[in-house]
């Protein structure tokens, strides 16, 4: 689904990382973890074609990220959910419309009863004409989970979707993410959370990658 | 035509995509202001440039017929002079008409410079007589040569001398007009560019998040093209409506007088302010795509 061959990512001249290797397989259940700034969040923008790789090769579903255009980059994201730490609402429309403008934006239609589903699925069906500031935080990361999955996507990316959130709100958009993956869904979280990580392994299998000092490694057993 | 089918497509428009992109009210305002100013100023140069062509059509077409032959002779031969002219005249193929001006019509042409009581009779002016063409014109310089041969004092005024002069300066108001419609183009397609660049700029923010959700660049700038080329389409309808209430309140021919006779529109071509805002709408839609297309370019 996606690949990452020998990848480097250099920012200012500074290098972030560097010989990364990384394969979503479809279905797949992925932590990211590793200290602030080790570029968990610039990872994840390689995946979803945000940034552009320094070196290396950075393949969505099949094909090289560099030779992409910005149509072809659109397309791939419309197959990959992306649930972004700051959420990245936009703040006129109601959070129903926040949810839908995936399938606005691809031309499709919003069928009311799968919105109505989708919103009872994260809780938010009372506050759904509601505008993004007034909303909680928790509340705010379960609308991002709902605009990820609502085009049914192949790959959801989420960057610390718990960070703002208390324990139990973090153990139930977890739980959401592990429903989806046990859906076929293939999941990558990035987080700094080692009680989600732990929390999750006793639901999904998972694989748990460390980025630290710059290089990619699979975590230790105690995680 | 594919661009008529994408304007008419356009402005059949998507809302979902007109909500995702919230309006700036400042480019919204200028883009109004800009178009409606553009249109009331085009009224008036299309309304130029139309009177100048007719004027241009009308002075040619009028003094290509006629022409004027003077006769400068003592007294006692002028009556003589005139009819051997006259005889030259009427025998002289594609000339359809010529007639000896009358002591009144004289006077009448040198009334305003000597008022309308001058004693034409016991002046020694010269006699004029008024030539007609017909539809295939005379030869001049023939003419010229038979004249000199039979009437000596005789000077044929065919009117090219001032007439060229006269249809070459309107048919420049024609072009100036055109010219001025040309600019009035540019400046709208320069000033709806400047709003549009300001609205993508202010929206920076909306346009990534619907990058990141998939949106790709035409959708996002058909959002943005849709709602300038409609404010486009607004302002000059209302400019025009302007103009054109401009154009029919100037004094009328009678009172106005002069150069000035006919400034306006005359029969079908009251329809022609018509297309003004048609014509801006098009031009608002190839600027604001333009600079839609590159500005997400150069962002992403």
């Amino acid at each position: 689904m996606i690949e990452l061959d020998n990848v480097a990512y250099s920012y200012g001249g500074a290098e972030l990382f560097s010989a990364l290797n990384l394969q979503l397989a479809p279905g797949s259940f992925h932590f990211l973890t590793g200290p602030s700034g080790a570029g968990k969040t610039t990872l994840l923008k390689l995946c979803y074609g945000e940034l552009v790789a320094t070196s290396g090769q950075v393949r969505l579903f099949g094909q090289d990220a560099r030779a992409l255009n910005r149509d072809g980059v659109a397309q791939s994201r419309r197959r990959i959910g992306v649930v972004h730490q700051d959420c990245q609402f936009l703040d006129h429309l109601t959070l129903a419309e926040n949810i839908a403008l995936p399938l606005t934006v691809a031309g499709k239609g919003t069928a009311g009863s799968d919105m109505m589903d989708l919103l009872g699925w994260v809780g938010l069906k009372r506050q759904m004409d509601q505008f993004p500031p007034q909303l909680s935080g928790g509340e705010r990361q379960r609308a991002a989970l709902a605009r990820a999955v609502i085009m049914s996507p192949e790959v959801i990316l989420a960057d610390e979707p718990t960070g703002n959130v208390d324990w139990e709100m973090s153990q139930r958009l977890l739980s959401l993410l592990v429903e989806l993956n046990k859906m076929g869904k293939t999941v990558l979280i990035a987080t700094h959370d080692i009680s989600l990580i732990r929390a999750a392994k006793s639901q999904v299998s998972t694989r748990v990658l460390r980025l630290q000092d710059r290089r990619l490694q699979l975590a230790g057993a105690d995680l | 035509m594919e661009l008529i089918n994408r304007l008419f497509g356009l402005l059949a428009g998507d809302p979902q995509a007109d909500r995702a992109v919230p309006p700036t009210g400042f480019t919204a305002r200028l883009t109004l202001l800009s178009a409606g100013a553009m249109a009331f100023l085009a009224v008036f140069a299309l309304a130029l440039s139309l009177a100048t062509g007719r004027l241009a059509d009308r002075w040619s077409a009028e003094l290509a017929k006629t022409s004027t032959l003077r006769i400068s002779a003592p007294q006692d031969q002028m009556d003589a002079q005139t009819r051997a002219a006259l005889t030259v005249l009427q025998s002289t193929p594609g000339i359809a008409q010529a007639r000896p001006l009358s002591d009144d019509e004289q006077r009448a042409l040198l009334a305003p410079w000597f008022g309308s009581d001058l004693p034409v009779e016991t002046l020694p002016i010269p006699q004029l007589i008024e030539i007609v063409a017909d539809d295939t014109g005379y030869d001049a310089t023939g003419l010229r040569a038979r004249l000199q041969a039979e009437v000596p004092g005789a000077v044929l005024d065919d009117h090219t001398r001032w007439r060229e002069p006269l249809v070459e300066a309107a048919s420049r108001l024609r072009l100036l007009g055109f010219v001025s419609m040309v600019l009035i183009a540019g400046a709208t397609a320069a000033m709806i560019t400047l709003a549009a660049n300001a609205a993508l700029s202010a929206n920076a923010q909306v346009i990534r998040v619907m990058r990141l959700v998939g949106a790709r660049d035409i959708y996002i700038a058909r959002a943005f093209v849709r709602r300038f080329t409609l404010r486009a389409l607004l302002g000059a309808a209302v400019g025009t409506l302007l103009g054109t209430l401009a154009i029919l309140l100037l004094p009328s021919t009678d009172a106005a007088g002069g150069f000035l006779t006919g400034l306006g529109f005359q029969g079908w071509h009251w329809l022609w302010p018509l297309a003004i805002p048609v014509l801006a709408a098009l031009v608002a839609f190839v600027a604001t795509r333009q600079a839609a297309l590159r500005t997400l370019k150069e962002q992403s």
